[in-house]
């Protein structure tokens, strides 16, 4: 379960940079870059708190 | 009732005031870089990075001046500060009482925590120009003093009493909290610099030099504003946290760390915040000026919003919140050394409160800048006190913790430094105009050369009698 929810938030990371990117080099208009970061915000929220505070077992034993 | 839920709210927490943290306590690098980076990627980010612009600092100066200044602060805080809080492993506030003695400190806390307080209101009142958009809230503008519509006060309260909430719960939760949102908001603050140098029609390394230079960074300040040089740059980002590391309110945090050397992992903070996200948002404030360009709105919630939309908008709220929550934990901290049987979680939520009413005076935002300098200015002397007698008690022949040693509850020698050092620096600035951003090196060597000698005096060591 919390290797799924890495791999969201790394996702979630990918939508925040890379709009923007593709919306610098003239590939995306700016409506569309405003709602793939708006996804990436709301995917980083619901997986991002389920690992990045959570111990490793190594840390748990 | 009350009561009882916030007892189950806050829990029991433990957070050292009077004793040294145990070994079990300690904390790891991972907590510190999570602080930093989400304490310095900031709400004031927002503001200040915009005040470069508007004074008319140029592009060269800009960044070599971020470079040296921010290189600055971190040796600070990891050669100054660092070594000391994991030494003595005690808040800044118990270290000065056992200096300085606890009526000297009882003053020194109450100026330190309403400072923290007005700190902590103005980035509540950032992050109120975020969650105001959906309600078409009016926005203050940058001579604004005060409160324009209720609605204002109601969004201010609203955040201030949630912000609250997660700082009573301690440094842990503070912890966890920036840990999560940094990285994000991190990558946000890049996302804005590239979208606005898009907008303002860079499009190639030789479009984006010309158009940092001509446009965001022309050196020409706006109408009314002090023009910036190199030297402004660098003093301004070494001492933008003076409280913080030569200062020694840091001590406070990292007193938790493992190891000494955790105060230079406020590189993550100074170099992402006072770097990255002061130039992403002097792109931002230069789109905005391009657009409007007679505009006195100064809202850094609809700034960021209209570039990047909700995720824009939601960063500068996370942004306001994660400077907000240490700042008013910071502030809890400090009345706590002067009412030392009241609960940690009682005082923060009083902080909190005034924190709150603060931040509904939009002033705290438009003067940040100002304020920053002084509230450093004011609390630094101590920090020097705190250095003088860590490292030169025994090497200059006077007692180390001087009221402790001498059981007083008030020492002359921190009183006079404090004040004397306030005296120079105010005079340097009357009588030769020397401005607030550069007082604070001078005046750190004066507080300690004057802590020295007075100590040498009051707290002579005792001659041991020979064999």
């Amino acid at each position: 379960m919390k290797i799924l929810m890495i791999i969201g938030s790394l996702i979630s990371l990918i939508l925040t940079i890379v709009p923007p990117i593709i919306f610098f080099v003239g590939n995306l208009e700016l409506s569309q870059m405003k709602g793939y970061m708006g996804i990436g915000m709301v995917l980083w929220f619901v997986t991002a708190p389920f690992w990045i505070n959570k111990p490793s077992k190594s840390q748990q034993l | 009732m009350s009561n009882s839920f916030l007892k189950k709210v806050v829990g029991e927490t433990n957070e050292y005031e009077r004793t040294p943290i145990p070994s079990g306590s300690l904390k790891g690098g991972k907590s510190f870089l999570g602080m930093y980076a989400g304490e310095h990627t900031a709400g004031t980010e927002f503001v200040i990075g915009p005040l470069f612009v508007a004074h008319g600092v140029s592009a060269g100066d800009l960044i070599f001046g971020l470079l040296i200044g921010n290189l600055l602060a971190v040796l600070s805080w990891g050669l100054i500060t660092g070594p000391i809080a994991a030494s003595k492993r005690l808040t800044l506030y118990y270290q000065l009482e056992r200096i300085a003695g606890k009526n000297v400190v009882r003053w020194y806390n109450l100026v330190n925590s309403l400072m923290f307080c007005f700190l902590a209101g103005s980035m509540i009142a950032v992050s109120a120009t975020a969650v105001g958009i959906p309600f078409d809230l009016e926005m203050p503008t940058l001579t604004d003093w005060l409160p324009r519509t209720p609605g204002w006060i109601l969004t201010v309260l609203f955040m201030g009493g949630v912000i609250t909430l997660v700082a009573i719960q301690g440094y842990s939760q503070v912890s966890k909290f920036a840990n999560v949102m940094s990285p994000w908001m991190i990558l946000v603050f890049f996302a804005a610099a590239i979208v606005g140098l898009a907008q303002l029609g860079v499009g190639s390394f030789e479009s984006l030099i010309t158009i940092a230079q001509e446009v965001i960074w022309n050196g020409v300040p706006l109408s009314g504003m002090s023009k910036f040089t190199i030297w402004h740059t660098i003093f301004f980002a070494w001492f933008c946290n003076m409280a913080m590391h030569i200062g020694m309110s840091d001590l406070t945090i990292l007193r938790y760390a493992k190891s000494w050397t955790y105060g230079f992992y406020s590189f993550a903070g100074v170099f992402l915040g006072h770097f990255v996200a002061w130039i992403a948002s002097g792109i931002l404030y230069s789109v905005f000026l391009q657009a409007n360009s007679a505009s006195q709105e100064f809202a850094p919630g609809a700034i960021a919003y209209e570039t990047l939309g909700i995720a824009g908008a939601i960063c500068v709220v996370i942004a306001g919140w994660t400077t907000a929550n240490p700042t008013i934990y910071r502030a809890g901290i400090a009345l706590q050394a002067i009412f030392p049987k009241v609960s940690t979680w009682k005082i923060t939520a009083i902080v909190g409160g005034i924190t709150s009413l603060a931040a509904c005076f939009p002033a705290l935002v438009m003067k940040l800048l100002d304020f920053v300098a002084l509230y450093g200015l004011l609390l630094m002397p101590m920090g020097a006190v705190i250095f003088a007698d860590f490292y030169f008690s025994k090497k200059m022949g006077f007692q180390s913790e001087g009221a402790l040693s001498s059981k007083s509850d008030f020492s002359i020698p921190a009183l006079l430094s404090w004040v004397s050092t306030l005296v120079f620096c105010l005079g340097l600035n009357f009588f030769y105009g020397v401005e607030i951003f550069f007082l604070g090196l001078p005046g750190w060597f004066v507080a300690i050369a004057i802590f020295i000698v007075l100590s040498k005096i009051k707290y002579p060591l005792a001659k041991s009698l020979p064999l």
